[in-house]
């Protein structure tokens, strides 16, 4: 009698933890299925206040405005030992440049690498022009892209991820899920499975890059794409890379195509 | 099957565990893990609450409430990502809490929340940072003593 009463016992909590396990692997296939729900991009618009909506909606009031007219006056501006300038070779920005910017980064067969805007814009200067390149982050690189940038406004974000430059993507995407820094942290870990929470004062967006250069209302100042990395890198105190380094161009062309099909905003204002 | 397994064993390691820590990095104070507490303090001195208030909301401390919200009215902006620590002081025991702040990793290796004591398996910390842990034994125990003293009323 004893027995069968443990023998019932015995199944009871057999069937109770079999339940147990089917309800947890239940659970887990439930929490898989939202995570490979496709990825929707959200440009960081979406999260800021209505007043810098509007600033960065205003031509008139948008504070990066003036570098992209700054840039403006550089297209046309002769440089360097061939005596020519932007415009001597491809003619007014509006027709030759529109949607350029949306395809960067993007992988240069001839110079077997991958190229940011930055970093294609020097190229050009140095080999079209017989100009020295601008320094990275220097207003005349800021105007340019923003100027660039400019020409692509509304166009979707489209980038390359395929043949030579899928091995810089999978390194961005590496670099994007890697955790590091005295504060141990990835970026996915915020800006994937934290979006639209408040961390202090401020709501964390996708990360998403398509307003670059944008105009940062803090900073009173333009900023590249590789700036706001290496800001990210030192807030959660780690060692940064480099501007134009190979694990940033990983970096953007993995954000980039992160975004594909967000429009582009350049100038973007941001708190 | 493999996740009941995974509980008791992970259940076992709990009870079973007596770690001492700071192998990698010799300049921090030893200390140990019994259960999932960490039950001694780190300091000489015992933690100061007032003084805990204040570092859970001063920035430049890398603060609880950027993550957390608590009970500190006069902050406006409190974070979303942690749980609400309002009452953490009736939930967990100093010892737990003090394991928590030292090392969440420890429990559980997915976890967002940076480890305050620890120098050792971490990536690419900048030069500036590198022997140096986010809080020192005092801070910490400020910080486990205020957060002891929230509890439910």
């Amino acid at each position: 009698m004893l027995l069968r009463k443990g023998m019932c016992t015995f199944t009871l909590m057999a069937c109770a933890s079999l339940l147990l396990v089917y309800v947890m692997s239940e659970k887990q296939t439930n929490a898989q299925e939202n995570k490979s729900a496709p990825f929707k991009p959200i440009s960081g618009y979406e999260y800021l206040a209505a007043g810098t909506k509007s600033l960065q909606d205003d031509d008139f009031q948008n504070p990066g405005m003036f570098m992209v007219d700054r840039g403006r006056a550089l297209w046309s501006k002769i440089d360097g030992r061939e005596g020519k300038s932007c415009a001597s070779c491809h003619g007014p920005a509006e027709n030759a440049m529109k949607g350029v910017a949306a395809r960067y980064p993007l992988y240069d067969e001839k110079k077997q690498q991958l190229l940011n805007l930055e970093l294609r814009i020097n190229a050009e200067r140095q080999d079209k022009m017989g100009a020295a390149g601008f320094e990275f982050e220097s207003p005349d690189l800021l105007a340019m892209t923003a100027f660039l940038s400019f020409q692509s406004r509304g166009e979707k974000m489209q980038v390359d991820i395929t043949g030579p430059a899928a091995i810089y993507y999978h390194e961005g995407r590496d670099f994007y899920n890697q955790r590091r820094g005295q504060l141990d942290l990835s970026c996915g870990q915020c800006h994937d499975d934290h979006v639209g929470a408040k961390l202090r004062g401020d709501l964390i967006s996708q990360g998403q890059i398509n307003g670059f250069p944008l105009y940062r209302l803090s900073w009173r100042t333009l900023l590249s794409r590789h700036r706001i990395f290496i800001w990210c890198n030192t807030s959660v105190r780690a060692e940064p890379y480099a501007y134009g380094s190979r694990e940033y161009l990983g970096l953007e062309l993995f954000l980039a195509a992160r975004g594909n099909g967000l429009q582009i905003e350049s100038p973007a204002v941001r708190r | 099957m493999p996740l009941l397994l995974q509980a008791v064993l992970s259940g076992l390691t709990l009870s079973l565990a007596l770690v001492s820590a700071a192998s990698a990095a010799d300049a921090l104070v030893d200390y140990q893990i019994i259960g999932d507490e960490i039950p001694k303090r780190l300091s000489q001195e015992p933690g100061n609450p007032a003084r805990g208030r204040e570092i859970v909301r001063d920035m430049a401390h890398v603060t609880c409430l950027i993550c957390h919200a608590m009970p500190i009215p006069e902050e406006p902006d409190h974070g979303q990502i942690g749980p609400n620590l309002t009452g953490i002081g009736s939930r967990m025991s100093e010892g737990q809490i003090r394991l928590r702040l030292v090392d969440p990793k420890w429990r559980n290796s997915d976890s967002i929340m940076p480890a305050y004591y620890k120098m050792s398996d971490l990536n690419r910390v900048q030069e500036l940072y590198k022997e140096r842990t986010i809080y020192s034994p005092q801070q910490l125990e400020d910080v486990v003593a205020y957060l002891t003293s929230l509890k439910d009323r």
